[in-house]
């Protein structure tokens, strides 16, 4: 017990200090996941609300698929990257294996999935509504999905938070293709792992500690924004 | 007489609808056109809100052809209101200029023609409100202003007043009445004896997915000349 009292106290020390270390590896994690959520929502949501307004054969499938990638585990993930980055990948030419940039690619191709199959749902549901109005005013689909994305934006908010949260906390992926390097690729996961194992509890206390608000703290953004655009808009 | 570039009259031809194995519209031959308030009345599941959507082509034929005088028309020329508002989630004046967007009125005019229908429904002090939170009857107006504001020679209501209380269906009555004299043709669905009394100047009764009646309001509700007409008139046909 006492090991640990005396690991939180100089954990909020190190907090409460900006522990050069501690902010460095917090900004990277923030810039690796920021990033990947960025290009996750740019292909994620155009990707949801086109599935969500055609129809083509096999489009059942696209979205069971869809919906299964959700699951897919971040180490398989990680494996596929590391293979496709690794010297003798096929992309292997652009020796960005253990480097930040791999890690924001492995995270948007882990991200990506959430937000397109939520954003699927969300704008589905949405076209159910809308659909004969839109038609009736003369929408093309893919003003149509414009809108309904437009019209959805609150919803697809509190999923691009959700792909955030789930990027920004997960190990498997940063720690194949980053390679947990100290100073370059040492995320707040990543080191968290490595300081428990070592046995130097401060810095992964202080980074859980962090990691842990950082969550909270996105998860509460995406419940006010819920209840205050619900009474605001409707 | 209309312009020789006009949309009406509109003529389906053997127009049939089938769906789930169901006949719904049966083989309907009409042609509407002039001025003045048409009401399709009948009794629920004639296939009233059906044979609109046909006109207004949000469902394909499984049979026959809708034929408007100027078939190249764009949908523009023509536009409909629903039962329930669809309102977009953005102020009211956004959901009436984002019609004329889909139209292609260019960014400056957009505005000015917007409150201008707003303003012709009573809802100026409206504008500026998130639609998806106004009233039903307020609603319900701002989409009868997003049709009107497009200009339309013709304007397809389905049952606009039928979740509406007395005082918001007086007023969006009243509202149809004005775009009705201001020169939209109004073709309007309704199974509402009251709503068909106080709008129509023609009647256009069906029945099972056929028009079994085809009169002059006056004389249709005062000398129907089917059985059906008549029983529904005394009400006994829902």
């Amino acid at each position: 017990m006492e090991t640990i009292r005396l690991a939180l106290g100089r954990a909020a020390e190190m907090i409460a200090g900006f522990d050069p270390q501690l902010v460095q590896i917090v900004a990277l994690s923030l810039r690796v996941s920021v990033s990947a959520v960025l290009i996750a929502a740019l292909v994620g949501l155009p990707l949801g609300a086109a599935i969500a307004v055609s129809r083509f054969p096999g489009r059942q499938a696209v979205i069971v698929v869809l919906n299964a990638l959700l699951g897919l585990p971040a180490v398989v993930i990680g494996l596929l990257v590391y293979l496709l980055l690794s010297r003798a990948g096929p992309l292997g030419e652009l020796g960005i294996l253990f480097t930040p940039a791999a890690m924001i690619v492995a995270q948007s191709i882990l991200v990506t999935p959430i937000i397109a199959a939520f954003s699927r749902q969300a704008v589905e549901d949405a076209w159910r509504e809308y659909e004969e109005q839109l038609n009736s005013l003369g929408a093309s689909l893919p003003q149509a999905a414009l809108t309904l994305l437009w019209d959805c934006r609150f919803s697809l908010l509190t999923t691009v938070l959700a792909g955030f949260g789930r990027a920004v906390a997960e190990v498997g992926t940063v720690m194949i293709v980053g390679g947990n390097i100290d100073g370059v690729t040492r995320v707040m996961t990543t080191a968290i792992a490595l300081e428990t194992s070592k046995g130097d509890l401060p810095l992964a206390l202080g980074l859980g500690i962090i990691l842990m608000s950082l969550v909270l703290a996105l998860n509460a953004t995406a419940h006010g924004v819920t209840e205050l655009t619900k009474r605001r808009y409707g | 007489m209309r312009a020789p570039d006009s949309l009406l009259p509109l003529r389906l031809e053997a127009l049939s609808f089938e769906a789930g194995g169901r006949r719904i519209i049966d083989a309907v031959s009409l042609q509407i056109g002039g001025a003045g308030r048409t009401v399709i009345l009948g009794p629920n599941g004639a296939g009233k809100s059906v044979l609109l959507r046909l006109c207004h082509g949000l469902l394909a034929p499984s049979a026959g052809r809708v034929v408007w005088n100027r078939p190249a028309t764009g949908r523009h020329r023509q536009a409909m209101v629903f039962q329930r508002p669809v309102m977009l989630r953005r102020s009211a004046l956004a959901n009436v200029a984002y019609g004329l967007k889909l139209a292609g009125v260019a960014p400056r005019e957009r505005e000015a023609r917007a409150l201008r229908a707003l303003g012709g429904l009573g809802l100026a002090h409206l504008t500026a409100r998130s639609a998806r939170v106004l009233s039903g009857g307020e609603q319900q107006r701002v989409a009868l202003a997003r049709a009107w504001a497009l200009e339309p020679e013709v304007l397809f209501l389905d049952e606009p007043t039928a979740n509406l209380d007395p005082q918001a269906t007086r007023e969006i009555e009243a509202a149809i009445a004005n775009i009705g004299a201001a020169g939209t043709k109004i073709i309007m669905v309704t199974h509402d004896l009251g709503a068909a009394k106080r709008l129509a100047d023609e009647i256009i009764f069906i029945h099972d997915g056929r028009v079994l009646e085809r009169a002059g309001a006056e004389q249709f509700f005062s000398g129907p000349s089917s059985r059906a007409a008549a029983a529904f008139i005394k009400g006994e046909l829902l």
